[in-house]
């Protein structure tokens, strides 16, 4: 039980959790503020970790520009998807989003091994990162972080709010009431002198970058990147977390990741140790197990959705998933 | 980051401030005439046929066309607005009335034609780019934005906002005092059409009218020198109706121009200086309100047949059309 407990924390405050948190409070912003459906947001991420990671390994440039070179790569892979699309109706985004990320995942897994190393991944790129960790040698830190995991999640954590700070003030500003407004109606919002083209393209580029940024913590917590991590359920786990903590919300992605991972890890725990005992080993072996948890969390968020289907922290009245 | 959210170029005569009405202009005789006392003299005269040229147009079309697929539903071949009256633009259901301000305005695009503004070429403009040409429009169907208060409804009308553009947005300092002031600006709108106990209640939450009435005043906000309404009055009851008469009337005094369309020929006569008449996507006729209504083409084509009737049959059709349910009442 206490291991559980101690499992749950360390999966829902990991760098993992922080990277789906990243990719959600992106996702929050073109979704949950202003309507886009962005389901590619795991390409963000990959950029982030790939163009980094090569940038670092193979061309030997310093971490700090390696991650400006990646963030460039995000926006433009933002402008890539939005000109042709963000004139159009909503579920053009969306498909041309999901199609963007399989074929970057296909891209980073497969093609340009000098610079992303096909199956075996990009790796050796970390030193940089690590070799600024002022926390002193030793591994029985708490929660069983290890030194390098918990300089990470430090970092990670520190970035966390300095964005939540960022989307707090965006949001309350004019800028924030037009994306608001967009979501709604944007014809409304084109009758009163708005650029909603401009204003949805910039939604999309932060969403994108924030994704990336996740894609930097990731890749610092494993000190490697997989293409195979950026596959489609990445993206709707992350908007799953969103719409968990409530979208719309600055913090709603926050809760809705650590919830997420810290509920997944606690069911885990708990379902492979019944699963060692042989009564149940007869209905549930420890295979068995990580499959029934997925079921129980897919569980908890249907009766989330008819209970309560602003989320956790949503507002009702502000944004109900109604879809129109 | 690429959103264009420069400043609106200084729009219309329009002060926005209730003490103000009236911005003057000089007329022929050398006085001073308000805006509206000399669209008025500019209409004196004026030939009642469809596409007469006007004294002093604010938007001029010519050749616009529409179709959507074999229908055609606007084919105009000339209209010019005068600038400072207020203009009705009529005519019977699917007459191409909304269609025609859709095209205007920036948010349909016609098969052909062309058409200016202040004499500025609107054809191939965005429609953000209209609006704060000051060219601002309204919608049959109300576009409030309902899960916001009815005062962000309102801020979000005022152009030129500096906290509009990403990187000021997330500084307030910058954007701060031009909010009060935007602020101040909307509370004195929403006190004259009665909104302002509501100012904080989501405008979903507001009546059909007083979405109307919102969306009228969230209009003002821009800043705009001719006003489009789309069916101002569907779907509001006859109290509020007296207000938003006025609101329209006074619309006038401080020297905007008005374009409206409207069933309730009482309305009409009551408060247009010009009327125009569509019918199957062309002008069929054009007059002051009072001779329009006895014209043999108007009753035409809201009859749709030839028929010896007088006005008030002529009324009586027109209402009955306009008593129709509306989506609008809530
Ligand atoms: N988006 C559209 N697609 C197809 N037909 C349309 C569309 N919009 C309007 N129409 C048709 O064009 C004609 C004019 O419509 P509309 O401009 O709404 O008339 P009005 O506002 O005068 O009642 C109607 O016959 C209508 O059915
Ligand atoms: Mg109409």
């Amino acid at each position: 039980m206490i291991d559980a407990f101690t499992g749950a924390l360390h999966d829902g405050f990991g760098y993992v959790a922080i990277s789906y948190c990243l990719a959600a409070i992106g996702l929050n912003i073109q979704f949950g503020y202003s309507g886009l459906l962005n389901f590619g947001q795991a390409a963000f991420l990959a950029i982030g970790g790939y163009i980094m990671g090569a940038a670092i390994a193979t061309s030997g440039i310093p971490t700090i520009p390696a991650m400006l070179i990646a963030i460039l790569f995000a926006v433009a892979l933002a402008l890539i998807l939005g000109v042709p699309t963000l004139r159009l109706r909503a579920d053009y985004l969306a498909i041309v989003t999901i199609a963007a990320a399989e074929i970057l995942r296909l891209v980073f897994g497969t093609s340009f091994r000098e610079y992303f190393r096909g199956k075996d991944g990009v790796t050796g790129f970390a030193d940089g990162f690590r070799g600024l960790n002022p926390l002193p040698e030793y591994d029985g830190f708490f929660l069983t972080y290890s030194r390098n995991e918990l300089w990470t999640i430090i970092v990670g954590w520190i970035v966390v709010i300095l964005i939540c700070v960022l989307v707090w003030a965006l949001m309350r500003s004019p800028w924030g009431r037009v994306l608001r407004g967009i979501r709604e109606d944007e014809d409304a919002v084109r009758s009163l002198g708005k650029n909603v083209y401009g204003y949805k393209m910039q939604a999309l580029v932060l969403g994108g970058v924030i994704g990336c940024i996740g894609g930097f913590i990731g890749a610092f917590g494993a000190a490697s990147v997989q293409a195979d991590t950026f596959n489609l359920d990445f993206t709707f786990i992350a908007l799953t977390m969103l719409i968990l903590g409530g979208a719309a919300r600055v913090l709603g992605p926050v809760v809705g990741a650590i919830l997420f991972w810290a509920v997944l890890s606690f069911l885990g725990s708990i379902l492979s140790d019944l699963s060692a005992n042989p009564t149940v080993a007869q209905f549930m072996n420890a295979d068995q197990a990580s499959n029934v948890r997925l079921m129980l969390v897919g569980l908890v968020l249907m009766l989330l959705m008819i209970y309560r289907p602003q989320g956790i922290f949503g507002d009702r009245k502000e944004i109900a998933l109604d879809a129109r | 980051m690429p959103a264009d959210t420069s400043p609106t170029p200084a729009t219309g005569a329009t002060s926005m401030s209730a003490s103000t009405p009236s911005s003057p202009a000089t007329g022929s005789t050398g006085t001073t005439r308000s805006v509206a006392d000399q669209g008025r003299a500019d209409l004196q005269g004026l030939a009642t046929e469809p596409g007469v040229k006007k004294k002093d147009p604010i938007v001029v079309a010519t050749d616009v066309r529409r179709t959507f697929g074999g229908l055609t539903a606007v084919d105009v071949e000339h209209v010019e607005i005068q600038r400072g009256v207020i203009t009705a633009l009529i005519g019977p259901n699917g007459a191409g009335k909304t269609t025609f301000f859709n095209l205007l305005t920036g948010f349909d695009q016609p098969d052909s034609g062309s058409w200016t503004f202040n004499g500025t070429s609107l054809k191939g403009k965005s429609a953000y780019k209209v609006a704060r040409l000051g060219m601002v429009r309204t919608f049959q169907l109300t576009k409030v934005l309902s899960k916001l208060t009815v005062l962000e409804n309102m801020r979000m009308g005022a152009t030129g906002q500096r906290g509009e553009r990403f990187w000021a947005g997330a500084l307030p300092f910058l954007w701060k005092s031009q909010e009060q002031e935007i602020t101040a600006r909307a509370r004195e709108l929403l006190g004259r059409f009665k909104l302002d106990a509501k100012e904080s209640d989501f405008a979903g939450s507001l009546s059909g009218g007083q979405r109307k009435l919102l969306e009228m005043a969230r209009a003002l906000m821009v800043g705009p020198e001719l006003v489009m309404l789309d069916e101002p009055m569907a779907g509001v009851n006859p109290a509020l109706k007296q207000s938003l008469l006025g609101h329209v009337k006074s619309l006038r005094e401080e020297g905007m121009s008005v374009l409206f369309v409207e069933h309730d020929m009482d309305m009409v006569r009551d408060i247009s200086d010009w009327v125009i008449v569509m019918a199957q996507g062309k002008v069929i006729a054009e007059g002051p309100p009072r001779s329009i209504m006895t014209d043999q083409r108007v009753i035409d084509a809201y009859l749709g047949a030839h028929h010896d009737t007088d006005i008030s049959e002529l009324e009586h059709v027109v209402t009955a059309e306009h008593q129709q349910p509306k989506e609008e009442t809530a």
